[in-house]
């Protein structure tokens, strides 16, 4: 893997095809997390962190176990079988992500609780959360197409998921820093909170316009 | 069976507009009518689908793992619409791209499993479901209706306005979040008024 290839998903993900601005992804705890700095920096590197590690145990999982001729499957059923010449994506591909993020993340809720209490007050909050987050899945799909061509290598789903999820803490950071500034101004009744977020969301959509094209 | 379980989602409890659930679907497939009505469709699908199994398998799911027993129902309603999708509409299967198996994460169905489905009758949950469903498929209608109105000119693909000039960036990411906040606004301004005249 070259290093050009590296600084292209790493700037690709943090800039161009943001994961909230670009792709419309996380968008729940990125308008529900984003009133304080500090908040939007704790969910921000959780989900960094969820993101880089099920882009690892997604991309194994996909590699191994459910593309059509993966290891695993050829072992179980035979190459010639119509399991292994198939796969078992298209069927349960979004089933096993979703399961494989859910008990990773509770597993992590559980260590931090037991060993480093400190950073679960930190951060498990957040924690819960992350499940159901659309960027932690979208992570994960987008790493994996169906067409074998498309599919990423391991070391650049975990750059993916790494850019992607920095993206989403910057992103969140900005927002954050916009809008402890907004709570002290008078707007009208009916645009405070959420409506206000999201048009302040578009304007930083519109600037994250203009690094389209770098790659 | 009460005939309100089928029309609070369609304004009062509006998902999309009102309750705030869903938005990244929203945002993404409401770019044109044909995405919009289609992602709609597959929303009303999964969400009568995993309330109806849902509210069946009530007594049957135990407490400590009803998230994830909620999870795998509603993914093979996801599955079945993604399979459809891919079988005979492969184009709208490939704009709408990640976000048919996205729905597995999207708030609303796991909100009314847990929230309705998993305390009420099938009858109930069923009419829950086609209501919160056709409710979220309307807000997204209005909204790719807008979207493809002002950003193309058109409506389903076909040019409805000669001479005019369009602005593009209603159909990209920046316009979506200016439409969104101020159809919130609006529908907030709705409520208030409402409520001051009561």
């Amino acid at each position: 893997m070259s290093l050009e290839r590296i600084f292209l998903i790493v700037i690709g993900n943090l800039f161009v095809t943001n994961f909230v601005l670009a792709r419309f992804l996380g968008l729940c705890p990125f308008v529900g997390v984003s009133k304080r700095t500090s908040d939007a920096l704790g969910m921000g590197l959780a989900v960094t962190f969820v993101m880089a590690m099920a882009s690892v145990l997604t991309h194994t999982i996909d590699s191994y176990v459910l593309r059509p001729q993966a290891p695993l499957l050829v072992a179980l059923a035979g190459a010639e079988s119509q399991i292994a010449r198939e796969g078992l994506q298209a069927v349960l591909r979004t089933l096993v992500y979703i399961l494989t993020i859910a008990a990773f993340v509770q597993l992590v809720e559980m260590f931090l609780k037991k060993n480093i209490p400190a950073l679960y007050r930190a951060l498990g909050i957040y924690l819960p959360l992350i499940t159901t987050n659309c960027a932690v899945l979208g992570v994960a799909l987008l790493n994996t197409p169906e067409d074998p061509a498309e599919m990423l290598t391991l070391p650049e789903a975990v750059i993916q998921g790494t850019a992607a999820g920095l993206g989403f803490t910057l992103v969140m950071l900005l927002m954050a820093g916009i809008r402890e500034r907004i709570e002290a101004l008078d707007l009208p009744e009916p645009m405070r909170g959420m409506p206000i977020a999201f048009v302040c969301t578009g304007l930083m959509a519109l600037a994250f316009l203009g690094f389209t094209g770098m790659v | 069976m009460k005939i309100g379980e089928l029309t609070k989602g369609f304004f009062r409890e509006n998902p999309l507009f009102v309750i705030v659930l869903g938005v990244c679907p929203s945002l993404a497939t409401s770019g044109s009518l044909q995405t919009a009505l289609a992602m709609g469709a597959a929303v009303i699908f999964v969400c009568v689908g995993s309330n109806v199994g849902v509210s069946l398998l009530r007594k049957v799911i135990p407490g400590g793992v009803r998230i994830a027993c909620f999870i795998v129902v509603i993914s093979t309603f996801v599955t079945i619409t993604d399979l459809f999708l891919k079988a005979y509409f492969p184009d709208i299967s490939r704009t709408i791209g990640i976000f048919i198996p996205l729905i597995v994460v999207n708030c609303i169905m796991l909100g009314r499993a847990e929230a309705f489905a998993s305390k009420n009758t099938v009858m109930d949950s069923l009419l829950d479901g086609i209501g919160m469903g056709c409710g979220y498929t309307l807000a997204l209608l209005l909204m790719g209706t807008i979207r493809e109105l002002s950003g193309n000119g058109s409506l389903f693909g076909v040019k409805v306005l000669p001479g005019y000039n369009p602005m593009t960036v209603m159909i990209s990411p920046p316009g979506a979040f200016l439409l969104l906040g101020l159809l919130l606004g609006f529908f907030k301004w709705m409520q208030l008024r409402k409520a001051a005249a009561r």
